[in-house]
């Protein structure tokens, strides 16, 4: 992965009036990595999105996108690299599929061939001749993601992209996005779908009245919301109390019964107790750690006391 | 092609097709030819009388209805160019592409004059062809009635401009359609009756005929009556206002600058307004 920060942003404020939608946001996106904003309705996602975008200037604050300020005349060549999915993307209904991509692969200096292409990967060809308003909202959506994809962006912006998808349409999806990664491509997504977002994820930015509260990868997030990692162990039948006893000398035993013992860690002596379960030799047949969830880190920081 | 003037070309060519689509460009074609070869069968009856022909006739019978007529048409074409994009949806998607918002603006703008240009050229053009035909050959005012075509493009150009301004004030829609037509009734009807009440309660004691041309040229559908009526002697001579100060030829230039001025500095306010304009 490309250390070098694609996207910069420093102290950006945005304010409409008194109301702040965005409070000193300061975050980096780096070449080749899959950046998720999370954050309940009205954080100021999407604004952050827009700014990224250029589409809105902030009221305070630094931004730069490929190096350049998005909302700069300089910018508008750039944008031949990006790639946008709106939260609900609008097209011009009277188009059919082929022609709103054949319009917007010619703004964007794309060939035909990739129009086909686009199309095909989202599994639209065969709609591709249908009037934009005869398409239900996946194909829509599917339709929005072609758009996004065309010329294969260095940047692509995704706003709650699988919203209203069935989940093959979602599994669809992510794939496509895993094919664009692969190929170098930095994905920037807002998401509420935590479970389905927590793999696709390297980075987690969670957004709070404005605010970034916290911002890491998934065991970063954990560790910084001081959540444990719960960890089943396995024993041989007979072996349960002695191996608690041995194992709550190093961490928090939690529940004890015959085959099993279920105790917690944190995110920095995982290692630890890892060697010292290691140490028990083969009275111990299996072991299991779960990692805390992002909607539970999502919850702790959403109930914390923080902005 | 220039990255400029290729983006500009692909964002008209949208905008013909659409004009195609919806039928805007049939049913203006239709409009303009069919009220244009009535008025000019109608309003050549006098030809004989007076020694002008059926165009120069035309040209005045056809200033007056365009002079209503085809500032709604370029109003109907703009009044939702930019609002309508942003009420729909569809600016956000496009501003995402390498596009400036001036090329966005000078895209509908070339568009929409090409589909003004084609219904005067199909509309206008076809009634010149049949009465050159019905005078056997006779070509005499050609000049004049083509000089109304290409003023009558003009004045589209103006209202077109006139139109992306209000469609870049307007927050909403409904609020432009309601500005496109006040901005008609304001600039085609009303101030010529606020002029003449005001010329008729003046009684010739303030207002000079300097004053009065200059107050006809500072509104655009009085500068194109103006250009249309005193530009061609003949033409100027059947209705009767060459009195205005502007002789043959020299007329001509005043109304055109005013004209041109009337297109320019909309269209640079409406860019300014929309660069600031966020989503």
């Amino acid at each position: 992965m490309n250390r070098d920060p694609v996207i910069k942003l420093e102290a950006v404020d945005k304010r409409y009036g008194k109301n702040v939608v965005v409070d000193s946001m300061g975050l980096q996106v780096h070449g080749g990595e899959c950046f998720v904003l999370v954050g309940h309705n009205g954080a100021g996602k999407t604004t952050v999105m827009k700014i990224m975008l250029g589409l809105t200037r902030p009221s305070a604050g630094q931004v730069q996108v490929l190096g350049e300020d998005p909302a700069s005349h300089a910018f508008v060549g750039r944008r031949e690299s990006l790639g946008y999915l709106p939260e609900s993307a609008s097209f011009y209904p009277h188009m059919t599929g082929r022609e709103l991509l054949g319009y917007y692969a010619r703004l964007k200096g794309v060939s035909r061939t990739e129009v086909a292409r686009c199309l095909e990967q989202v599994g639209l060809q065969k709609a591709a001749t249908g009037r934009l308003h005869t398409y239900s909202k996946g194909m829509r959506q599917r339709l929005g993601l072609a758009q996004a994809i065309l010329g294969m962006p260095r940047l692509l912006f995704l706003d709650e992209p699988t919203t209203g998808l069935d989940p093959l349409l979602r599994r669809d999806f992510y794939q496509i996005i895993g094919d664009l990664r692969a190929s170098g491509t930095t994905v920037v997504i807002s998401s509420h779908a935590l479970s389905e977002i927590e793999v696709q994820a390297d980075r987690i930015a969670v957004v709070k009245h404005g605010r970034l509260v916290a911002c890491g990868s998934l065991p970063d997030l954990g560790r910084q919301a001081g959540l444990p990692v719960r960890t089943r162990v396995a024993v041989a039948a007979g072996n349960a109390t002695r191996i608690a006893g041995q194992l709550a000398a190093h961490t928090r035993i939690d529940r004890v019964n015959d085959r099993s013992v279920d105790l917690t860690c944190s995110e920095d002596n995982k290692m630890s107790v890892l060697r010292h379960i290691a140490d028990l030799g083969d009275s111990v047949l299996d072991v299991s750690m779960t990692a805390p969830r992002l909607d539970e880190i999502y919850l702790h920081f959403m109930n914390g006391d923080g902005p | 092609m220039s990255g400029s003037l290729r983006t500009i070309t692909i964002l008209a060519t949208k905008e013909v097709r659409d004009g195609l689509r919806n039928r805007w460009v049939a049913a203006t074609i239709l409009l303009l030819g069919t009220l244009a070869l009535a008025l000019s069968i109608l309003g050549s009856a006098p030809t004989g009388e007076v020694r002008v022909t059926a165009l120069q006739v035309s040209v005045v019978s056809l200033t007056s209805l365009s002079m209503y007529l085809v500032p709604l048409i370029a109003l109907m074409l703009a009044f939702d160019a930019l609002v309508g994009e942003f009420e729909h949806g569809t600016m956000l998607l496009l501003l995402t592409y390498p596009v400036s918002r001036w090329q966005i603006i000078a895209g509908k703008f070339f568009g929409h004059t090409a589909i003004l240009l084609v219904a005067i050229l199909v509309g206008y053009g076809s009634v010149l062809g049949i009465l050159i035909l019905a005078g056997d050959g006779d070509t005499t005012g050609w000049q004049a009635y083509t000089a109304m075509m290409a003023s009558s493009l003009l004045l589209g150009c103006v209202f077109l401009a006139v139109g992306y301004l209000i469609s870049a004030l307007a927050r909403e829609r409904a609020v432009a359609i309601g500005a496109a037509v006040g901005a008609w009734l304001m600039l085609v009807v009303l101030y010529d009756l606020g002029l003449l009440s005001a010329l008729m309660i003046d009684e010739g004691k303030y207002i000079s005929e300097g004053l009065f041309t200059v107050l006809m040229l500072v509104n655009p559908a009085d500068a194109y009556r103006l250009f249309n009526f005193s530009g061609f002697g003949e033409v100027g001579r059947l209705i009767g206002v060459t009195g205005t100060g502007t002789g043959f030829g020299s007329g001509m230039v005043a109304p055109l600058v005013a004209m041109g001025l009337w297109v320019v500095i909309p269209l640079m306010v409406t860019v300014a307004r929309f660069h600031r304009r966020e989503l």
